[in-house]
């Protein structure tokens, strides 16, 4: 990865390391991560699960920070939440006790700003979601639901979008509507994309460039660039590159758990002798 | 969009089964009344338990002192409602007073404990206590102490009902999803604006389930108090006319406090339905 040496990445994390300190002991979650991510530009990471995938789009939004390393937005260190960040996170993570203009409000009141009603119309009907500003999430499927959560994410235009799996939870065809939901949206606004997903398919799909995380601690295992024209469409991905693409990643993340099955002998009886050592 | 036709509902989560204003209770569970068939049906078997009291009775012979006829409850109801209605005014007051304090002091101190893990651990014990201890057994020192006017039973009824309102709401505030806290922060949300925006609004069932078995412990408490010394209050009213074995009149009282626990309860139920009833 040569990230451009004329223009400033929007979001640069170097040497992005973070320790949970739990009952058993210090857990590392990421370590030495380093990523450039350039303005406008999607990137989608996958890798195994528990890799700490969330934790280092956690530490990028400024919700928790790192042990060691930092995370800049535009050159600035980022400390806290930032109002040029949006997250969408795993379920749509509505508030169930507000309808969906009140969620979409939500932002605007806890920052104390008016909300651009047109702008949010314009989501809205982008979403196909205009006309459902008085139902409660419970009302709404989980597709619609996921849809909310990308409007409010939208509303106060943050020049940054991290979606942490966000359609993880939905069927398939639901999900290839969010993936294509979301290009349209870039294709008119140009936010800078971190996408998290559990799958290849769409990682791909979505993507620029697909980061690939090792398992626990995560680091950077790989990084492949997707080179398709967008809007893209399905089709694409039934092309020989993307085939290979696809086999190249999942050979990295499941060939990386079948080294660890076949060492899992010797490593757990290191594992014993830690343990009565 | 193809969704713009009848919106099944969509349950977000199957796993939420905590206790909650609609749940609380196998009153709530059985669908409304569908049809005037159904009414009637209601209807009747009401009249025929009630008239079938009442031929029992007739037929058997029971004794007033035993159990009075429903025609001789009614009527003391109605010939004996202006003199128990003043008794029925203090009780209310004691009640709302009672509970007023009790669930304020309650309602704070569940906020502001459950923010503080550790004093939560500390005082939790003594709620404990206080919510299993029957206030009652505090009245006859009360009243020693304080004298038969309103001050010791409006003490028992606060201490009655602000431990139930604490633990519940304490329940409630307790019950954090870190994924909409998150959510909060991530706006740039500061502890007051996460407490107001997300925890409250979301311990808000529990809290209505609290004051709801609070005021209904409360009314018991203040029965209870009434009877044990003072000369007014429904809880007077029960012991005097069974010392005089006017039993219809006794009855009478009895159906006026079972009267209250039901408007205190679908009350609560109403306000709960009204604002907490996004959890269903």
């Amino acid at each position: 990865m040569t990230p451009g040496q004329f223009n400033q990445p929007k979001l640069r994390v170097s040497g992005a390391t973070k320790v949970y300190s739990t009952r058993s002991g210090d857990l590392l979650a990421i370590d030495r991560c380093s990523l450039d991510v350039m303005d406008g530009e999607i990137i989608s990471i996958v890798g195994p699960s528990g890799c700490g995938k969330t934790t280092l789009l956690w530490s990028m939004s400024g919700l928790h920070g790192l042990s060691s390393g930092e995370v800049l937005l535009d050159g600035a260190p980022i400390t806290g939440p930032n109002p040029e960040i949006g997250m969408v996170f795993q379920d749509a993570n509505l508030l169930p006790w507000r309808n969906l203009d009140a969620n979409i409000r939500f932002p605007f009141e806890i920052k104390g700003t008016r909300p651009d009603r047109i702008w949010i119309d314009e989501l809205l009907n982008r979403v196909g979601l205009e006309g459902f500003g008085g139902r409660f999430p419970r009302e709404l499927s989980g597709g619609m639901q996921q849809r909310a959560a990308l409007v409010r994410a939208l509303s106060y235009k943050p020049s940054v979008l991290l979606m942490d799996e966000p359609f993880g939870a939905l069927d398939a065809f639901t999900r290839e509507e969010m993936n294509r939901l979301v290009e349209e949206i870039w294709l008119d606004t140009r936010t800078t994309i971190v996408l998290i997903t559990h799958s290849i398919d769409e990682a791909i799909f979505m993507a620029d460039r697909v980061l690939v995380l090792s398992a626990r601690p995560g680091r950077v295992a790989s990084v492949h660039e997707v080179p398709f024209a967008r809007p893209r469409s399905l089709e694409i991905m039934s092309t020989k590159e993307v085939f290979d693409l696809t086999n190249t990643i999942k050979a990295e993340i499941v060939g990386e758990r079948q080294s660890r099955y076949r060492q899992g002998g010797a490593a757990g009886a290191v594992g014993a002798q830690q343990a009565t050592g | 969009m193809s969704e713009t036709d009848a919106i099944p509902e969509f349950r977000t989560k199957a796993g939420r089964t905590d206790v909650g204003i609609t749940n609380m209770s196998a009153l709530t569970s059985g669908p409304g009344i569908r049809s005037a068939g159904e009414m009637l049906a209601i209807l009747f078997v009401a009249v025929a338990v009630i008239g079938g009291t009442e031929v029992l009775l007739l037929v058997f012979e029971v004794p007033q002192y035993v159990l009075p006829r429903p025609s001789e409850i009614a009527t003391a109801l109605v010939v004996e409602f202006p003199q128990i209605a003043p008794h029925l005014g203090h009780t209310l007051v004691e009640l709302l007073c009672g509970f007023a304090i009790g669930a304020t002091v309650g309602l704070i101190l569940a906020a502001v404990i459950t923010q503080f893990p550790f004093v939560e651990k500390i005082v939790t014990p003594y709620i404990l206590l206080l919510v299993t201890t029957p206030m009652l057994a505090l009245v006859p020192l009360l009243i020693l102490r304080l004298g038969f006017g309103y001050e010791p039973r409006i003490i028992a009824v606060a201490l009655a009902s602000g431990p139930m309102v604490m633990i519940n709401a304490a329940t409630g505030f307790r019950r954090v999803d870190q994924g909409k806290i998150a959510l909060a922060r991530s706006y740039g949300a500061s502890t007051f604006q996460i407490f107001w925006k997300v925890r409250a609004p979301m311990a808000l069932p529990m809290i209505f389930v609290g004051l709801m078995i609070g005021s209904i412990f409360g009314l018991l408490t203040a029965v209870g108090a009434e009877m044990v010394g003072g000369g007014f209050g429904l809880g007077n009213r029960l012991t005097s006319y069974s010392s005089m074995i006017q039993m219809p009149q006794f009855f009478a009282v009895v159906l006026i406090l079972s009267i209250l626990g039901i408007l205190i309860y679908v009350t609560f139920f109403l306000l709960g339905k009204k604002f907490a009833s996004w959890e269903a």
